[in-house]
Formats: C-alpha cells, sequence, structure tokens
C-alpha cells in the first residue's frame, strides 16, 4: 500500500449518552457512568433511552435548528467538535475537496411521526403538514444540513446501513479518500431514533426492548438477565485523512484506519449470522496484513438480546478463541444502542487504550449468559493491558448487514 | 382589532419563524424580506402560523400583500375581527 493510500483519523465529534466529547465518554466509560434514564415516548409512555445533552448553539443558529432536524443538530455538532479538534477550524480548508458520509439506521420516522401528530391536531387536515417535511426526511437529512452549516461544497450522503452504520460511514471515507475524490472526510454515524415511537414499539412487538428495573442497568449485553435494547441517540464524526497530508499540516494523528470488511449475510432480515460476521472479521483482518492474534481488542456489537449476543460470542470465539491476548469488551452496555452513531460512538470509545492501555469493560454483567461466554470478555471493571496495537470494531445490522473496521495506533 | 395589535401578531410569529433575527426596529413600510434574513421557506412558515393559530388562510395570490408589517396589518386586520389577543 503507498503512503497516499494510508487513512488517518485527525479529529473525533462526538456526543452521546455519557459525554459531548471524547474525553467525557472515555472518562466515564473507564469511571463506570452508565447513561440510561427513562423519557415519555408517544403512546407508550415511559421507556428506557440514552439521551444526549449537548449544545445545540454551539455551531447552529437557532433557526436552522428549528427548520432542520435533531439528527442534522447532532451531525452538525459533531463534524463541528471534530473539525476544531483536527485543526481544521482556522481556514485554508478547500471546502468543495471535503466529503461528508454519515452512517444512519433510519431516517424520516420522527419527522413523520410528528407530522402526523401535528394533522391530528387539526382532523387529520393535511394544510397543516409542514412545507419543512420534504427537507426534513430526505435520506440525505443530516449529512445535508452539515453542509449547508459549515458551507461545504464537496460531496455528502448518508448510508443506509441499519446498526451496521457507524462503521458504514467511516468506511465510506477510507473508500473516497483512497480514490482521491476528497482530501477531507467527515464520516461516521448519526441517530435522533429516541424521538420516534416506532422503533420502541416495534423493538416492542419483537420482544427485544429492554424493559423493567434500574435504567443504568437496562443495557446489559452478554448477561443472562438481559431482556432486551436500549434506544439511545448520538452522533460521531471522525475527520479523516490520508497520512501525508496529516503529516504535511502536523496534525495530531489518533489512529489509522487499516482494514474494513464489509458483507451480507443474505439469510434472515433480523436474526445475525455468526459464519458471516466469521468472514466480516475475516475480510477486515486480511485488508489490515494481520493475524487474530494481532489485535488487542475486540469492541463488540452485542446489543443486549439474546439471539444476537450470543451469536457474535460464537463468532468471536470462532476467530479469536485460539488466542490470549485478545481483550472483549462492549461499550452499549454504558451508552444504549445508539443505532446509526453505534458503531462509530463505540470506535471513539475505544481510541483512549492507545494511550492509556486500559479496555473499559462490559457494565452490568451480575450472571454471564454461558453461550456469551468469550476468553478475555472484560467483565465490570476496567482492565489495564501490556499494550494495544490494534482495535476490531464490530457492528452489525438488519437485513444482514456486517462492517468491521480495524484501527491501529498510530506511531510516527 | 388594531392594526398595531395586528402587527404585534405578525411580530410574534416572526419571533418564532426567525428566532436570531432582532424585530425591535423593523420598519412598517419596508419588505420584510429586506430587513431581516428570511427566505421563502420562513414566509411559508409564517402562512401556516396563521393557519393554525387565527384559522386563516392566506390564498397564494395575496403573498405579495403580506410582504410587509404596514401590508399585514392591511390585509390581516380585516380578517381578524373577532379574535381575541393572547
Amino acid at each position: 500500500m503507498s503512503t497516499a493510500d494510508r487513512i488517518v483519523i485527525t479529529g473525533v465529534g462526538l456526543t452521546s449518552p455519557i459525554g459531548d466529547s471524547l474525553e467525557t465518554l472515555r472518562a466515564n466509560l473507564l469511571g463506570g457512568v452508565a447513561g440510561i434514564s427513562t423519557i415519555e415516548t408517544r403512546f407508550m409512555g415511559e421507556v428506557f433511552a440514552g439521551v444526549c445533552r449537548y449544545d445545540e448553539r454551539k455551531y447552529q443558529k437557532a433557526k436552522e435548528r428549528r427548520r432542520g432536524t435533531r439528527v442534522g443538530s447532532i451531525a452538525i455538532y459533531c463534524a463541528g467538535e471534530a473539525v476544531a479538534r483536527a485543526g481544521l477550524d482556522s481556514g485554508g480548508l478547500d471546502l468543495s475537496r471535503v466529503g461528508v458520509y454519515l452512517g444512519v439506521t433510519e431516517h424520516g420516522t420522527v419527522e413523520t411521526e410528528n407530522e402526523i401528530d401535528v394533522i391530528r391536531q387539526f382532523d387529520y387536515d393535511t394544510k397543516y403538514w409542514s412545507h419543512h417535511h420534504n427537507p426534513r426526511t430526505v435520506a440525505n437529512n443530516p449529512a445535508g444540513e452539515v453542509t449547508l452549516n459549515m458551507g461545504i461544497t464537496g460531496p455528502h450522503y448518508t448510508l443506509g446501513a441499519a446498526c451496521a452504520a457507524g462503521n458504514a460511514g467511516l468506511i465510506q471515507g477510507v473508500q473516497m479518500l483512497r480514490l482521491g475524490e476528497v482530501d477531507v472526510a467527515l464520516s461516521g454515524g448519526v441517530s435522533e431514533s429516541i424521538h420516534s415511537f416506532g422503533i420502541f414499539a416495534s423493538f416492542a412487538s419483537q420482544n427485544a426492548l429492554a424493559v423493567g428495573g434500574d435504567p443504568a442497568q437496562a443495557s446489559r449485553p452478554f448477561d443472562k438477565t438481559r431482556n432486551g435494547i436500549v434506544v439511545s441517540e448520538g452522533g460521531c464524526v471522525f475527520v479523516l485523512e490520508r497520512l501525508p497530508d496529516a503529516l504535511r499540516r502536523d496534525a495530531g494523528i489518533l489512529a489509522e484506519v487499516v482494514g474494513y470488511g464489509m458483507n451480507s449475510d443474505a439469510s434472515d432480515p433480523v436474526m445475525p449470522n455468526t459464519e458471516r460476521q466469521v468472514q466480516c472479521i475475516a475480510l477486515a483482518l486480511e485488508r489490515a496484513g494481520i493475524e487474530p492474534g494481532d489485535i488487542d481488542l475486540v469492541s463488540t456489537h452485542a446489543t443486549s438480546t439474546e439471539v444476537g449476543d450470543a451469536r457474535e460470542a460464537a463468532a468471536i470465539r470462532q476467530v479469536f478463541g485460539d488466542y490470549h491476548n485478545v481483550y472483549v469488551n462492549n461499550t452499549k452496555s454504558f451508552i444504549g444502542h445508539a443505532m446509526g452513531a453505534a458503531g462509530a460512538l463505540e470506535l471513539a470509545g475505544n481510541l483512549g487504550s492507545f494511550a492509556d492501555q486500559v479496555v473499559h469493560p462490559t457494565i452490568n454483567v451480575r450472571e454471564l449468559d454461558p453461550e456469551c461466554a468469550i476468553r478475555n470478555l472484560v467483565l465490570n471493571e476496567p482492565h489495564r493491558v501490556e499494550k494495544v496495537d490494534f482495535v476490531l470494531n464490530n457492528s452489525f445490522g438488519m437485513l444482514g448487514i456486517n462492517s468491521v473496521v480495524v484501527v491501529k495506533r498510530y506511531v510516527a | 382589532m388594531t392594526h398595531d395589535q395586528v402587527k404585534e401578531i405578525v411580530l410574534n410569529i416572526i419571533k418564532v419563524v426567525a428566532p436570531d433575527a432582532d424585530v425591535s426596529d423593523l420598519k412598517g413600510d419596508v419588505r420584510l424580506r429586506d430587513q431581516l434574513e428570511m427566505d421563502s421557506m420562513d414566509f411559508l412558515d409564517i402562512v401556516m402560523e396563521l393557519r393554525k393559530r387565527y384559522k386563516i388562510e392566506v390564498p397564494k395570490e395575496d403573498y405579495p400583500r403580506l410582504a410587509s408589517l404596514d401590508g399585514c396589518a392591511e390585509y390581516l386586520t380585516p380578517r381578524l375581527q373577532g379574535v381575541a389577543v393572547s
């Protein structure tokens, strides 16, 4: 691979239920702080949810926010933070050479539900349906809002990739940089899902929505008593650049994206497929040019569902079971399932391990499900390891879409 | 309802539609779009708010009559008779 094909992360902007910066996210992951609360959702009453608290006005005017969407606001905040952290906010950036690639699980349900609620108050007279509905619900909305906000004239679009979307956004950025289509990619994933009752209702009908007990313990992947997903909102945007460009401007490099894989189960709309997950992980390792034993940390996708957690655990055992040095964790136990943002946020949460050599745990495991037994699954307390050079990040989604990213600690 | 009360109603809507705008010193006889950062979507918001709040229908051909605050007052005052000022 030529140096120009090496892609590095030079900035991260995020908002999550446990922090609106890389530092606060990391501190809370190491401190065992879960961020789940209860919210009132239309027709359903109280549900568990991961809610983000960030400064909506930091990068966006009140009018822009009013006309746009919650997920657009999240995307703008994350993109603004990422660009600032990368040191690209002081001018000199050719905005025609910037691409915005954001993964989404779904888009438009929030806005459509809201409009139906509006016209319901007027006897379902569609005269009261907002003229903003179309620009709010076009599938490129969150990425488009970023370009409008920042004056970016390069390409933008979202990647609909269910819960594999956060990694998919990142991967798209890597590919576009390697193709020479852009010089800077704002890549990642975003979600406003908690503002849609439909997503809660559908998971509930599927018997896959977490219910009952302490909100902080509601999301508990791999625990025998887990009873479903906690839906969260969130966003995470990475600034990606080609290595020579980053070095030329003396940028701080957080990690190098060395491998990725995406594939499809082609087996079931909702049930994950261990064999395809294994193949996707293998593809990412192959592209990275490394062996399973080179990975130090596997960041799991596990969402706190019985079948999903067990099938991913089986995939991890199959690929990494022979290696004593590979540690495994989960971030959804802290922040819930941030849907389109999940893969990106979970990768971001683990980037700190390159510097501190600590693997944050999967929390809320009181009784490990034997089906989910994985060697070196870090339970409930952070674990210091000898080194973290490679992190592998899993992200899987409905309709059988799998995405895996491998990042490497950057050594100058 | 007086012209001033109608202007107040329109200003309250503009404050919602253009929350960043300073509406304290708007000239009544100058087009709103020349004084505020407003586009056609914002204007449709004003029309929508009039519909929602006061059940007033503004046909498309009458939109030019709402271009300025004075125009709004003249056009809307007869249509707002009997409406309680909130």
